[in-house]
């Protein structure tokens, strides 16, 4: 039998060292499959990896994306390490977006220095809202906030179809299911001269910080982790476990809601379906592959941003297939947390099944990775 | 002397920079008793976990009847005649005993039950085939561990600290029925660090101390004291012998609390009333199970109540209020899971310092103070003798003994009024027991209220001004130490008062 142990201590270099094998070995394993696809693979490589920070307008696509991604994995990490799990941050992205286009769309042609402010506070109220209503649900039902937020999810997708094919249609938009377009006053200033790059990479980098303010230096930061890693510990300490719920999921939807704001506010400059593209799905993806750390979750935020520009120029310039482009992403995904796992764990041969009688393991020195083991009661609560 | 039945030369284990085991030799011969006996920490554990196959060793060999064997497996050892009952029990406690028995032992369970009546008929271990095993009581529970290892007719059987569960009454009864099984020819291995029931049972004892045999004797010739020199390589240290003063007021009271646990293996607490003054140290004596956890719970506010005048903190209605806010109110509290409860095993000493210890000037307007935590945390390293690398050491890597020391530091030093504590000792070896001991002592001569949980008769009696005992949920009225004796405890621990 095989078991993975838990290292001692995860050695630096290694941490270093898992990315960068995590990604020769996808480039290897994908380099076989685009020949055999008889795509040119060289191209196709180039045009995954190198394209996206080869000219300063590729990379501003790079960074435009990876604004919402970060923001939005910046407010889910939070819960996590609580051990609340918001799942559907694409549906608070998608309230937020829908909140802060009432504005512009059902207030005629709004301008003033006050639009863009309004707007985005409507997007986090959206997000908050939408992520308060699994929040009360969790609290007041103990219904999992995992399948109530991925259910919303899919809810929001709807209110948005209905609000574009309905009430919210642009009526000179050629029956075409998008809203009017937002005036000047409603889009987010340009960051960088001649891209879409937005100021909603400000506020991603703004809310990283204050992210690590509130895990490093704050009490409240300390408690939302001592309940997620021991709930019996937080519970002697007398953390109320409802904070977490409310916290976690409020700072989610907040971060998401504003997101979702960013998205009609900048690059799509208005209401459509499009905006629910998966940013917050990806989101939970940037979140772990950050290691659920501020600073990492900036870091996997550009990198997965890449990989997804990547992506779009290979099926251009290469022809790749889009299958064969999630192909790509997916083996990088599934490289660099086996490599992942390994810089935390060590493969251990064990010897055979032990007869349980003879060896209860209880919570004992090795913690062991493997599957949960019938634990037999230990006498007394 | 015979051969030896089991043999051990140089045996060697280490983990990581610890040597668990270095260079051990041990013989255990059929038809005796042998004593392993040693320090929490001192290597016992590692010892029988390499006997039993669930280690192996890095250096020195296993002999059994002569020919060497390297057992790879529990399943191994058993095979060859090894068996072990453990002090903590492995049974699922929803099945009945005969289930329990046929998860180790094929068989039909009407034979097995014939089976189960026999072997507890020929040792003296009379147990109910067809109980449920939450139904048990913990003597009973140990006969059926002990009884499912003599059915796969073990020529060596170990036994980890046997007596730690049992009330004082029970101990006798499975003395006579190790005498049985040594009259029989068996050998049993007796791990154990109480030195009276050492030289009660067993004919020889291996000494360990740090890994090493540091001597082999026959604890019939020596006196306890004797005994304990060699354990610790020290002489023991002086009690603290508590003196007694005039208590102050309540600070701490239990008026009528009947609750019901949801959970269905928990106990139930009913009608339990009890009062701790200042400048007095309460015990709660009983065997764990008997409602103690609950009981804990209740007091720390991690269990709340709808009656908000069934608990009373400093004077003021408690039922209804949250474990912060009677830390707030002046509590501490030490519970008997250090890790996961306790502690955090995920982080520093430092963060788990801050853990409760925040409302005393860690923080600032909600911002981490984190050069004060480091500083307070160092303080608790320094004055409770805990082992460690440093202030950042997680505490899952810290020893269970050094981690209680730890947490009891951390709770003195909040400077409590009113201290609740569950097991100060438990795992801590026999100074550090002292030590801890001593600084109740010292809490209560400063006017704190004390009470103290614990299944440790001697420890009570030991410290307490006044004990109750808790047995199937319900207290029994105060005793004062000074006028019982450890027997008058225990008929309470087993309901027979």
């Amino acid at each position: 039998m095989v078991r993975l142990m838990r290292r001692d201590r995860a050695s630096r270099s290694a941490m270093v060292a898992a990315p960068l094998l995590a990604l020769g070995a996808a480039v290897l394993v994908s380099l076989i499959l685009f020949a055999a696809l008889g795509k040119p693979a060289g191209v196709a490589l180039h045009a995954l990896l190198i394209r996206p920070f080869a000219s300063w307008y590729s990379f501003s696509e790079v960074l435009l994306k990876a604004a919402p991604l970060m923001l939005i994995a910046q407010g889910l990490a939070i819960g996590f390490r609580a051990n609340v799990f918001n799942i559907g941050a694409e549906g608070q992205f998608v309230m937020g977006a829908v909140a802060a286009s009432a504005l512009p769309v059902l207030g005629g042609d709004p301008s003033g220095p006050w639009v863009m402010p309004l707007m985005l506070g409507a997007g986090m109220a959206g997000g908050l809202a939408w992520a308060g209503l699994a929040a009360f649900a969790r609290d007041r039902f103990g219904a999992s906030e995992i399948l109530v937020t991925l259910m919303q999810s899919l809810i929001a997708v709807q209110v948005l179809n209905y609000l574009l094919l309905g009430p919210w249609k642009d009526p000179r938009g050629f029956n075409f299911p998008v809203s009017v377009m937002f005036p000047d006053a409603a889009l987010l200033p340009i960051l960088l001269p001649g891209t879409r790059t937005n100021v909603l990479l400000v506020f991603a980098l703004l809310a990283s910080v204050l992210a690590w303010v509130l895990m490093r230096h704050r009490l409240t930061g300390f408690q939302l982790l001592v309940g997620g890693l021991a709930p019996g510990a937080a519970r002697y300490a007398g953390i109320a476990p409802r904070r977490a719920v409310w916290l976690s999921l409020g700072l989610g939807g907040l971060a998401a809601g504003l997101a979702g704001a960013g998205e009609v506010m900048g690059p799509l400059g208005q209401l459509q379906r499009s905006v629910a593209a998966g940013y917050g799905y990806a989101a939970i993806v940037v979140a772990y592959v950050g290691g659920l750390n501020p600073l990492g979750i900036v870091v996997a935020a550009v990198a997965i941003s890449a990989v997804y520009i990547g992506g779009d120029a290979a099926t251009v310039s290469a022809g790749l297939p889009v299958p064969a482009v999630e192909v790509f992403q997916g083996l990088l995904l599934a490289f660099y947390l086996v490599a992942f796992v390994l810089v935390r764990y060590r493969i251990a041969r064990m010897p055979g099944p032990a007869t349980r009688a003879a060896t209860p393991r209880r919570g004992g020195r090795p913690r062991t990775f493997d599957g949960p083991v019938p634990s037999a009661a230990d006498g007394g609560p | 002397m015979p051969a030896p039945l089991l043999s051990l030369h140089g045996v060697t284990k280490r983990y990581g920079p610890v040597l668990a085991n270095d260079a051990v030799d041990l013989d255990v011969a059929a038809g005796s008793i042998h004593a392993v006996l040693g320090e929490n920490g001192a290597g016992k554990s590692t010892l029988m976990k390499l006997i039993a196959g669930v280690e192996r060793p890095d250096a020195g060999r296993i002999e059994w009847d002569g020919a060497p064997v390297a057992p790879s497996s529990p399943a191994q050892a058993q095979r060859m005649g090894v068996g072990i009952v453990f002090q903590h029990f492995a049974l699922f406690e929803t099945l009945s005993v005969v289930q329990n028995v046929a998860l180790v032992i094929p068989g039909r369970q009407a034979d097995l039950a014939r089976r189960i009546r026999d072997t507890g008929d020929r040792f003296g271990l009379p147990v109910n085939p067809d109980a449920m095993v939450h139904r048990l009581s913990v003597g009973e529970r140990q006969r059926v561990e002990i009884i499912r290892c003599l059915m796969l007719d073990p020529r060596l059987l170990i036994l980890d600290e046997p007596t730690s569960v049992l009330p004082p009454q029970a101990i006798p009864p499975l003395f006579d029925t190790l005498r049985g099984m040594r009259d029989r020819g068996m050998a049993l291995l007796f791990i154990s660090h109480k030195l009276g029931e050492i030289r009660d049972l067993c004919d020889t004892a291996t000494i360990l101390r740090g890994g090493r045999v540091v001597d082999r004797v026959d604890p019939r010739d020596r006196t306890p004291t004797e005994l304990a020199q060699a354990m610790i390589g020290r002489d023991m240290p002086p009690r603290v012998r508590a003196v007694p003063r005039m208590p102050g007021t309540v600070r701490l009271s239990l008026e009528g609390v009947t609750w019901d646990n949801p959970d269905p293996f928990g106990t139930s607490l009913s009608d339990v009333s009890l009062g701790v003054r200042s400048g007095e140290v309460v015990g709660i004596a009983g065997i764990s199970g008997n409602g103690q956890a609950e009981m804990a719970a209740i007091l720390s506010g991690e269990v709340t109540l709808d009656r908000a005048d069934a608990v009373t903190l400093m004077g003021r209605p408690a039922g209804r209020t949250g474990a912060a806010d009677r830390r707030r109110a002046g509590l501490a509290f030490v519970p008997e899971d250090r890790l996961g409860r306790g502690a955090v095993p995920d982080m520093s000493l430092s963060d788990n310092t801050l853990l409760t210890a925040h409302g005393h000037g860690l923080t600032w307007r909600g911002f981490l103070r984190h050069a004060r935590e480091r500083a307070m945390t160092s303080a608790i390293i320094a004055n409770n003798d805990v082992r460690t690398p440093s202030a950042a050491t997680e505490a899952g890597a810290l020893s269970g003994g050094n981690l209680q020391k730890f947490v009891m530091g951390r709770e003195i030093a909040l400077a409590p009024d009113v201290l609740v504590v569950a097991q100060p000792t438990w795992g801590v070896d026999v100074a550090a027991a002292a030590a801890i001991r001593a600084r109740l002592i010292a809490l209560r001569d400063a006017g704190c209220a004390v009470l103290v949980i614990s299944e440790e008769i001697e420890e009570l009696f030991e410290i307490c001004d006044r004990m109750h005992v808790l047995h199937h949920g319900r207290l029994s009225p105060s005793l004062t130490t000074a006028d019982v004796t450890p027997t008058d405890v225990g008929r309470h621990m087993i309901g027979a008062a």
